[in-house]
């Protein structure tokens, strides 16, 4: 950006907040400019890393030769657990149980056994399939149905819910169902690999710079796995591409293993696996099996509800507890339960340990919500619409979550009505049924699922954040924060919050890479609490300085404090107005400090685990999708025909970067639950581990007409950033709307009479297979 | 005719610089030379297989005299394929005057972009779409972008970005327009109708200079790689990490080339893109146009050649089974030795194809159908675009007073070869073409075929699409008006 003059008369300055502004790097990200990882230039020597992966599903060691891959050409070390100098080990919650490299046993197929470190990426990549490990094998358990959460092996202690007797109201109710609901799990598919490449420095530092979500933990992780306090692991990020909740845990690893040599040879290291390898070797969303029992009532309201939420997590727990705990909290959705019980059931399996995803188990645990939804509404005989509203929280009863927390925002009513009347959703109800009833090979389903999304981080320490901010005697601000990019646009909203506060035009404010140098302690970028979090920490490092320009004024003009206003780019002081820029160079020639560190906690929230009540969130954000698709019934396969969204994400900090969380979320939501599939042979091997395998959507998998808005009218109850709301996962569970309308349009083969129980991710094979089920029952 | 001595070094364009290059490996791929050698970087590898689009780069060149520029995936382009073409990259679209390219601009100003990885791919592909259609349908966007994966937008800012491009500025103000007679003269120069031979032992490529000259390299060296598109030979290198020394290139063969129509047959040479077949398939036989838009995405299509498909045996090839049901003919050439057989006794078995040592399919005759006959294909996949066949049943009937007089049916994904559904065929012919024919027939496919279970779909799945789109077929020469597809079309 060249520099340019301020406008010392404007109304406005450019690039403030609840305004439309481009993504920060956008103008880099389409000429290439953009620099990830991969593209930096490397130290002069820099090697390549690439990680052996085991070749069973569960087994012992029993002998490892690796002297083929030490002889072959450019390798110039390879590690085994052996090497690690510190402990072996990286799991984010401390549980202990996850090896940087497999010590003695394997635990899933695709699990890091050594690391070969060579001239080449090719060269390590090679070398990598010369090692011979021989293996003592051992029985697996790959898949969750059938276990059980009291006698079956937990990775984490898991969690109850319960809020009034639900077995009692369950028996008393005058209808009872009881069933199972399944749905896959989901590969981020990030773009841009998991990669890390570091460089070591003098005293025995080392920088890493990794693509990840939570430079500190990597800090933590590394320094771990070194041996060395964290003073001594510098962590920089400047952007990723792509993120989704996979670079939250999932780069500890490469991280750890590129330091780690980095530190033995003393070169640079850089490892980036294959997609192959990424896939096959790194977490995912996690997979639940859903038990349900639900009592009602014959008008369709629930009075009773109890859940088991089994999950595929993996050989570890990673952060499965937070995942499997999330799953509960969601279990209501957007729902009154007025008696329920709800149990998580973290299952170990010899799989891949699953991780944080878009959503972090709400998603999954709305699932549950929405099938005992669709449930009652077929035993009824109503439309699922009817049943969604019936049931709803209230505003001022019918309120308390089965966490014990009151509904103080609930904006859901107004969400819903407005997208039933702007998607017309009765005329095409009266349509489609029409349609369904001329048309022998194609059916139309309609559907309107609802989503409210807890915002906070669930473990209450994590919702706090630190940014630094210098303004430099020339008026340009440095902005620096905990936070990391990846894509939503974080960088540019704290960017908008600190123009706003200082009342300077955006292209003033610098922004710059996250690093563990600049802001310590920082949590992930997670849990949609990106902006919320750091706009309010960038807000309180500029208020600091901001107060100290005051006094400063007031003193040397003086004038009363009351009489000094930020105005675009100029401060009125009394009564005349002094550029923003000069205010600075006379701030700095009188010795007022001009940089500090910003911090924010959010207020306001608690929870107790042990008793499950507390109030672990400090908002909820709402939503509503409608989704209409038509179907094939001779081959299962389908067409999104069109979907209408109306989301809030509160008084919006940026409009259009939030409409491209909307967008880009319900998509992915839409993928999660379609053509999305994970799927393993019976030796325990992932077989869907590249995208010519793994499907996620295409731009032809839009919807042919897809009306998306945000609730203009909607702010935060919160006192929240210029009362925004979080964005980046509540609108992935809009997908939703997809799944239920595959549901409605299968169950028209049998008149709505029976319910198809259609399990994701809803393949053309799944809705094919429901629709069979279907005909030879009806 | 090799007219000059061999020649070792290629020679190519890339931007606005000369190259030739004489250390250069057969299993070298583009993207490894733009960001290894080069360092220009703004070319992602996101899969290294061809499949998510982000290494999209243009490749210029010259065919039957016009300068051709087409989107293909640098991830498994092999460097040493790339003799006498012009490679466009990311980094040569902005101005001299750092004022971005209209493509650029519109995706900035409709926030096409959010973590960027993917962007400088779609930025690619927009780019070739827009140079060939300025004003394009969103039909034709998405098919430009069938082979450009983004995770973060979900494509709707993207496609409001396509649909502006031409606000921005137009296509006869491109640079790449301006400088075209001059490109044209410089890869004019290149063709020097010599043989390229480079490297030795595991290092060893050859390009042949026509396909004669291709006969006479395969029968000196039958045990070679014979690489057309790279769609698929591509991933033994970038996955398997295989050797694949010595490679015969044959991409740029253009008398491998020809697309022409004889007495109602078409013929396709070996080196046919599908972008090229695009056009006279999908006019004089619609059916398989609609199934070559949803083979691969368009960089795909524009590398992977229909003689490929065929010469690589796979029993998941999408185009066996439509030109095994339409009667197709193969030419297999062993020197200047040629035999022709039937297209369905190519395929023997699993990995086993009745091609000797030394012979290369040379061309694939295509009869195209007669009026008053029926031709279907369909192709199911977990995805509907770029993705890999679960099914693909293909139809060609032929109805006489209501009679079956003739009936080929064949199948792709149901067995380890593409196959005839012939105890189908037995039980539709000579019986009247209805519902209850077709009802009693179903049953035969069990004779024909036992179905795997894999990632992609189960054997019973398999198995019933297989029975229902013979009911779809028929449902479709019933000539209702009722739908019986799902349709992209608004």
């Amino acid at each position: 950006m060249t520099a340019h003059q301020p406008d010392l008369k404007a109304t406005r300055i450019a690039g403030g907040v609840h305004t439309d502004q481009k993504h920060d790097s956008a103008h880099k990200h389409v000429t290439g400019e953009a620099i990830y990882i991969d593209d930096m230039p490397e130290p002069r020597g820099t090697l390549h890393g690439c990680l052996g992966l085991s070749t069973v599903t569960h087994g012992r060691i029993v002998n490892i030769d690796l002297s083929a891959v030490r002889a072959a050409p450019g390798v110039v070390d390879v590690l085994t657990s052996a090497d690690v100098p510190g402990v072996n080990d990286i799991s984010p919650t401390g549980r202990n149980d996850e090896p940087v490299l497999a010590d003695g046993l394997v635990q899933f197929y695709g699990q890091p056994i050594f690391c070969v470190i060579a001239e080449t990426r090719e060269q390590a990549r090679r070398a990598c399939k010369l090692a011979k490990v021989e293996y003592e094998e051992l029985p697996f358990v790959l898949d969750i149905a059938g276990l059980d959460v009291a006698k079956d092996r937990l990775v984490t202690p898991n969690l109850t819910l319960v809020r009034g007797d639900a077995a009692a109201a369950i028996a008393k109710a005058p209808r009872r169902i009881k069933g199972q609901v399944r749905h896959g799990g989901q590969d981020h598919f990030y773009l841009e690999g998991q990669i890390s490449m570091a460089v070591p420095g003098e005293d025995g530092d080392v920088t890493v710079y990794c693509s990840t979500q939570h430079p500190s933990e990597v800090q933590h992780m590394v320094g771990h796995a070194l041996g060395v306090p964290s003073h001594a692991v510098t962590v920089e990020v400047r952007r990723m591409g792509g993120g989704f909740g996979g670079k939250e845990t999932q780069g500890n690893q490469f991280a750890a293993l590129a330091a780690i040599a980095a530190k033995r040879i003393g070169r640079a290291v850089k490892i980036r696996p294959d997609r192959d390898d990424d896939m096959t070797a790194t977490g995912k969303r996690h997979d639940f099996l859903i038990d349900y029992e639900v009592g009602f009532d014959d008008e369709g309201n629930i009075l009773g509800v109890e859940y088991t939420y089994g999950a595929r997590c993996g050989f570890s727990s990673d952060l499965s507890g937070p995942v499997t705990d999330r799953a509960l909290f969601h279990c209501d959705n957007a729902y009154f339960y007025p008696a329920v019980k709800a149990v998580s059931a973290p299952f170990y399996t010899n799989t891949v340990s699953n991780t944080a995803f878009r959503g972090f188990g709400g998603p999954q645990g709305m699932i549950g919500a929405e099938r005992v939804i669709d449930e009652v509404a077929f035993a009824t005989g109503k439309d699922p619409l009817e049943i969604r509203r019936k049931n709803f929280y209230g505003t001022t009863d019918r309120n308390v979550t089965p966490y014990h927390q009151t509904v103080e925002d609930n904006i859901i009513h107004r969400i819903f009505d407005e997208l039933e009347q702007s998607a017309d959703y009765a005329g095409r109800r009266r349509e489609i049924n029409a349609f369904n009833n001329n048309s022998r090979f194609i059916k139309r389903g309609l559907a309107l699922t609802p989503v409210k999304f807890g915002i906070s981080f669930t473990a209450t320490h994590y919702n706090q954040a630190g940014a630094l901010v210098h303004v430099y005697t020339d008026g340009s601000v440095h902005l620096n924060h905990g936070g990391t990019e990846m894509g939503q646009g974080l960088n540019t909203k704290v960017a908008q919050v600190v123009a706003e506060e200082f009342q300077i035009d955006i292209d003033r404010v610098k922004i710059t890479a996250t690093t563990t140098g600049k802001v310590p302690n920082t949590s992930a970028t997670a849990a949609s609490s990106g902006a919320d979090l750091n706009g309010m920490a960038a807000q309180n490092g500029a208020r600091q300085i901001k107060t100290r320009l005051i006094e400063f004024a007031a003193d040397k003009y003086n004038v009363e404090k009351d009489q000094i206003e930020f105005l675009p780019n100029r401060v009125r002081v009394g009564n005349q107005e002094i550029p923003f820029t000069e205010l600075i160079a006379q701030a700095y020639l009188a010795r007022v400090q001009l940089s500090a560190a910003g911090f924010y906690k959010t207020p306001k929230i608690h929870w107790d685990r042990s008793k499950g009540q507390g109030r672990p969130f400090y908002y909820f954000a709402y939503g509503a999708a409608c989704a209409e698709v038509s179907v094939d019934v001779l081959t299962g396969e389908y067409m999104v025909e069109r979907v209408d969204i109306l989301h809030e994400t509160g008084r919006s900090l940026n409009p259009a970067l939030d409409l491209g969380q909307v967008e880009g979320a319900f998509i992915q939501g839409m993928g999660w639950l379609t053509t999305e599939e994970l799927w393993w042979d019976e030796k325990g091997r992932l077989r869907t581990h590249a995208p010519s395998t793994y499907k996620i959507p295409l731009a032809s998998d839009r919807p042919k007409i897809f009306n998306v808005k945000l609730a203009s009218w909607a702010e935060n109850a919160e006192n929240t950033v210029h009362k925004s709301k979080a964005v980046g996962e509540p609108p992935f569970m809009l997908g939703m709307a997809v799944y239920h309308a595959l549901t409605d349009a299968v169950a028209s083969v049998a008149d709505h009479k029976i319910h198809p129980q259609l399990d994701a991710p809803a393949t053309p094979e799944r809705v094919l297979m429901a629709i069979e089920k279907l005909k030879a029952a009806r | 005719m090799a007219k000059a001595l061999p020649r070792s070094e290629i020679r190519f364009l890339l931007n606005n610089e000369r190259v030739a290059l004489s250390d250069v490996s057969p299993d070298e791929t583009l993207l490894d030379y733009l960001r290894l050698r080069r360092n220009l970087r703004g070319t992602k590898e996101g899969c290294a297989e061809g499949d998510c689009g982000a290494c999209t780069v243009l490749v210029g060149r010259l065919l039957a005299g016009r300068l051709v520029y087409e989107s293909v995936n640098a991830c498994i382009r092999f460097l040493g394929s790339l003799d006498a073409t012009h490679v466009v990259t990311v980094e040569h679209l902005k101005g001299a005057d750092g004022k971005l390219h209209p493509v650029q601009q519109a995706m900035v100003d409709f926030h096409g972009s959010q973590c960027g990885f993917c962007t400088p791919g779609f930025v690619m592909s927009l780019y070739a779409l827009w140079m060939r259609e300025p004003n394009p349908s969103d039909a034709e966007i998405e098919k430009a972008l069938q082979g450009n994966l983004c995770r973060c937008t979900g494509y709707e800012a993207i496609v409001r970005s396509a649909r502006a491009i031409s606000g921005y500025g137009k296509v006869s103000n491109d640079p790449l327009l301006g400088e075209r007679n001059a490109v044209i003269g410089q890869l004019t120069a290149m063709r020097d109708g010599a043989r390229v031979e480079i490297g030795a032992g595991k290092h060893r490529f050859i390009v042949p200079a026509t396909a004669d000259d291709f006969a006479r390299v395969l029968e000196a060296e039958p045990n070679a790689t014979v690489v057309a598109g790279s769609t698929d030979v591509g991933l033994w290198v970038t996955k398997h990490m295989r050797d694949i020394s010595p490679v015969v290139f044959i991409g740029g063969i253009e008398d491998l080339k020809s697309v022409a129509e004889t007495d109602g047959v078409i013929t396709l040479g070996a080196g046919v893109t599908y972008t090229e077949a695009f056009d006279v398939l999908a006019n004089r036989i619609p059916a398989l146009g609609s199934l070559i838009d949803r083979i691969g995405g368009q960089q795909v299509r524009n590398m992977g050649t229909i003689g490929g498909n065929i010469a690589n045996g796979s029993p998941i090839g999408d185009t066996p089974p439509p030109l095994i049901a339409l009667g197709a003919t193969l030419t297999l050439r062993r020197g200047d030795s040629r035999r022709t057989i039937a297209l369905e006794d190519y395929f023997i078995a699993y990995g086993k194809q009745d091609r000797a040592p030394g012979e290369f399919v040379e061309a694939v005759h295509v009869p195209v159908p007669k009026e008053g006959t029926h031709f279907a294909v369909y192709k199911i996949s977990k995805r509907r675009d770029e993705d890999i066949t679960s099914t693909l049943g293909a139809f060609y009937l032929e109805v006489s007073n209501g009679t079956v007089t003739s009936i080929r049916i064949a199948y792709g994904g149901m067995a380890a070869t593409p196959k005839r559904a012939r105890s189908v065929e037995a039980a539709l012919l000579g019986k009247s073409w209805n519902e209850a024919t077709i009802e009693a027939a179903l049953d035969a496919f069990a004779a024909d075929f036992s179905p795997l279970t894999d990632m992609r779909a189960t054997a019973e799945y398999r198995a019933l699409a297989a029975r229902n789109l013979l009911v779809r077929f028929h449902a479709e020469t019933t000539g209702t008006k009722a739908p019986i597809q799902i349709s992209r079309a608004a």
